[in-house]
């Protein structure tokens, strides 16, 4: 073999084991430093939980995975996103595109005020699919998939705003997935909802990881400790320990995590 | 090819957005070419002392001040009667009255400056003219003080709506603490809220000065055509404005020096509006800091 | 004590005094539209709106000046409402904060303040006279339509500033672009609003005199308009004409005329208020 080959063949394993990667990412808001530095990998097909205290920069490092902070006045950047070994702030990237692949559900539900239906098939018609069979039908699959549909499949031309708070986070996953994305950025999904539509949100991610990854950010250290397979631990724009959900909530190698999970400040 | 479908959206966009320049741009140029032509047959220092403005006469006098007299005195009439009154409708609207009253009334106030302005000079001309001439017997049928007062009623809701959003915009706490030292809601009013509302209620004022001073049919109907440089509010006067439409309505021919007397009279109008809503302008953003 | 009581007293009295003011300009009006009920509803029947202009005032009608009134609007709608709603999307999802949105910020509030006779002044150069549309429709709604720019820009700002950002944060996140967010998405989700303004507008567009008379519109037309290009009277012009003549039976036609412009201003504020309140609702 080659050294040229038997480096891409190395590259590409690389690929396989890492969904997303941050290379010494640092972002400021005009001379605020938001993130100091971070890098990390991220593994397909897991649960990769963000924690940290209010203002930490876990939200903000979340985003750039998307590109969702280009539209903030001041957001600068520097360092590397990878998704799949590709940079995804390159100048040839289509940002409209990555968010095909890279989707996004809010802290607060925001289905769009209007019909269930029109919020699960919007992805897809801006990407100017119209035949209608196949809406119907990834509408049907998506809202299959968050269990939504045999609550609302004789509702569908109703307000999207009509539904519980809980359902309309499910709306937004369903919305979510209809453009079939290979990940799925969460951004505390359930800080605004009761403990039993948290349940079946929880569940629901658990059930998903199968086809996707996940990266959520939660206040909720429980919930963490429950879903997610890796933890990532921020504090003051820094990354201060990322491990196995498991040794992170058992054993933490550093002192500032351990205050943390046990609730020592935050 | 959908990067440039939404280039092309975006720059249309713009261009929608810089005809607003090129309407200031224009104004600004019509004005001053046509004034420009206008003084150069017609000195700018008889037009700033002539006493005396009579272009439409055989014998031409050009000076602004009997028009500027006009305008002032009355705009002057104007704000003398919708301050007091706005800023009190304001207070007690913010500070006393029931909110459901304070839902009702709001848009009918408002409905006071969305009566076409030829209505109120009607109003004025045909019945507060003839009921003021009751208590004032040498009173002229065309006079300053019924234009002025009519124009009152209309920029009420100008100073009441503005000052009362000024008087919201501070903070309850401020309003708690007042009350936690014992004073009246009269106090609380004028010692407290109207001090911290004060340069939104300044901005509503200059607003209300600048469009009495641009208002133009109320004073064409009821003050009338008669340039002169008085402070009496029982007798004719005219205005900036009352005299464009004076002009405009009648033959005059184009390229004439009595056409661009009305540019001339347009451009000292505009300068004083410009200043004047330059000024509220400022005001405003600074404000917009200090609660932000 | 005493002086407690004197402040409560202070405080009944000033109390008092705002009743007063805040009636003060509803009563006035009130009698004031009392009084021209009284001058002029006999006056208006089917006649009276479908009459042309007379000299004797018992056969003039308002025909003419209604339907030039009618003319206007909506060339001035036409006009003013894309360039109005399309300067407001870039100035409130497109331009970044720099020196020419704060230029055009200032510019846009400058002009909302500048009297409606300098438009008119600007339509005479610009319109009837360089552009050589004499004194038309056309070149009426063209003032009219950079003078009403402002209030329109101003409104439907307000109205996509009202759209919660998580609706543009959702939209964006699937993966739509910008103009995809605006057209599928603000735009519907502001649609009241943006309508509330408009009819505002129009309401201030259709009793404005000052502009029109100085751009040359005319008190007496004989026919109405048939095309953009034709003289025209509108309402207002019609009425201050109808003021300023001596006979008393003008007056009684003016102030007939008064009241249908009244309805018609008071119908589009109370529309205007109607969808205002309704589309509060939806975000709340």
């Amino acid at each position: 073999m080659s050294k040229d080959k038997k480096e891409s063949v190395i590259e590409s394993s690389i690929k396989r084991k890492y969904k997303l990667q941050a290379n010494d990412v640092k972002v400021w808001y005009d001379d605020f430093m938001a993130i100091k530095g971070i890098s990390m990998d991220i593994k397909p097909n897991k649960v990769t939980a963000f924690i940290g205290p209010s203002g930490c920069g876990k939200s903000t490092f979340l985003r750039l995975f998307n590109r969702m902070n280009d539209y903030v006045d001041g957001f600068k950047m520097e360092g590397e996103i990878n998704i799949d070994g590709s940079n995804i702030n390159d100048k040839d990237i289509n940002v409209e595109l990555l968010r095909k692949q890279v989707g996004m559900v809010f802290q607060k539900p925001n289905p769009f005020p209007k019909s269930i239906f029109e919020n699960v098939a919007y992805g897809l018609k801006i990407q100017g699919l119209k035949d209608k069979a196949f809406l119907e039908e990834r509408v049907e699959s998506s809202l299959k998939q968050v269990a939504l549909w045999d609550e609302v499949k004789d509702d569908l031309n109703k307000s999207a705003l009509a539904l519980s708070g809980g359902q309309q986070q499910r709306l937004c996953i369903a919305r979510t997935l209809a453009v079939e994305p290979s990940i799925i950025l969460m951004d505390e999904p359930t800080s605004a909802l009761d403990p039993i539509s948290t349940a079946k949100i929880e569940e629901l991610i658990y059930k998903l990881k199968d086809k996707y990854t996940i990266v959520i950010v939660t206040h909720n250290m429980q919930q963490a400790s429950r879903i997610s397979d890796n933890t990532a631990f921020f504090y003051l724009g820094e990354l201060i320990e990322y491990d196995k959900t498991n040794k992170i909530f058992t054993n933490p190698e550093k002192e500032q995590t351990e205050n943390y999970i046990t609730g020592r400040f935050g | 090819m959908r990067k440039l479908k939404e280039l092309v959206i975006e720059r249309g966009l713009l261009l929608s957005a810089l005809i607003t320049i090129a309407v200031t741009v224009g104004i600004v140029l019509v004005l001053s070419i046509e004034a420009i032509n206008f003084f150069s047959e017609v000195s700018i220092i008889d037009f700033i002392t002539d006493p005396e403005w009579t272009p439409l006469f055989s014998d031409k006098h050009f000076g602004i001040l009997p028009l500027l007299s006009g305008t002032l005195l009355t705009s002057f009439i104007a704000i003398a009667f919708a301050v007091p009154v706005g800023l009190s409708i304001s207070i007690y609207l913010s500070e006393y009255a029931p909110k459901s009253f304070r839902r009702t009334i709001k848009p009918l106030l408002e409905l006071l400056a969305a009566v076409p302005t030829v209505v109120y000079g009607f109003f004025a001309l045909m019945v507060v003219t003839p009921f003021l001439q009751s208590f004032i017997p040498g009173m002229s049928s065309f006079n300053s003080l019924s234009a002025g007062l009519v124009m009152g009623i209309m920029i009420i809701p100008y100073i009441s709506s503005l000052s009362e959003d000024a008087l919201h915009a501070v903070p309850n706490s401020l309003r708690e603490a007042a009350y936690g030292m014992g004073s009246t809601r009269l106090q609380n009013s004028f010692k407290v809220m109207v001090p911290a509302a004060s340069s939104g209620i300044i901005v509503s004022i200059i607003l209300a000065i600048s469009r009495a001073i641009g208002e133009t049919m109320i004073v064409a109907i009821a003050a009338g055509q008669q340039p002169r440089l008085t402070f009496d509010p029982t007798v004719p006067v005219e205005t900036i404005t009352a005299y464009i439409v004076q002009v405009s309505l009648g033959d005059v021919q184009h390229d004439s020096l009595e056409y661009k007397t009305i540019f001339a009279a347009g451009i000292t109008l505009f300068v004083f509006t410009f200043l004047l809503n330059t000024i509220s302008y400022r005001i405003r953003k600074k404000f917009q800091e200090k609660y932000e | 004590m005493n002086n407690i009581r004197k402040n409560r007293l202070k405080d009944q009295a000033f109390k008092i005094w705002g009743i007063f003011c805040t009636l003060l300009g509803l009563v006035l009006l009130a009698v004031f539209i009392g009084n021209i009920l009284v001058d002029g509803i006999m006056r208006i029947d089917w006649e009276f709106v479908m009459n042309l202009p007379s000299r004797k005032p018992e056969k003039a009608g308002i025909y003419t000046a209604l339907m030039g009134s009618i003319w206007v609007l909506l060339l001035t709608t036409l006009i003013a409402l894309p360039v109005g709603i399309a300067a407001a999307i870039y100035l409130e999802e497109y331009s970044k904060k720099n020196r020419l949105s704060t230029i055009l910020e200032v510019n846009i509030s400058n002009l909302a303040g500048v009297p409606s006779i300098i438009y008119g002044l600007l339509g005479l150069e610009v319109f009837v006279r360089i552009l050589e549309m004499g004194a038309s429709v056309l070149a009426g709604s063209f003032t009219l339509a950079l003078l009403i720019l402002p209030i329109v820009i101003v409104s439907t700002r307000e109205a996509l500033k009202a759209v919660p950002k998580s609706i543009r944060d959702a939209s964006f996140a699937m993966g739509a672009s910008k103009w995809q967010t605006v057209y599928h998405q603000l735009l519907p989700a502001s649609f009241g609003g943006i309508l509330t303004g408009i009819i505002l507008a129009l309401s201030r567009a259709v009793g404005e005199t000052a502009p029109l008379i100085v751009i040359g519109a005319l008190a007496y037309v004989p026919f109405a308009p048939s095309s953009p290009m034709d003289e025209f009277s509108v309402l207002p012009i019609q009425i201050f004409n109808w003021i300023t003549r001596p006979q008393h039976g003008f007056v009684e036609n003016a102030a007939a005329a008064i009241i249908i412009l009244l309805l018609i201003t008071f119908v589009m504020n109370g529309i205007a208020v109607y969808f205002r309140n309704k589309w509060q609702k939806k975000f709340k």
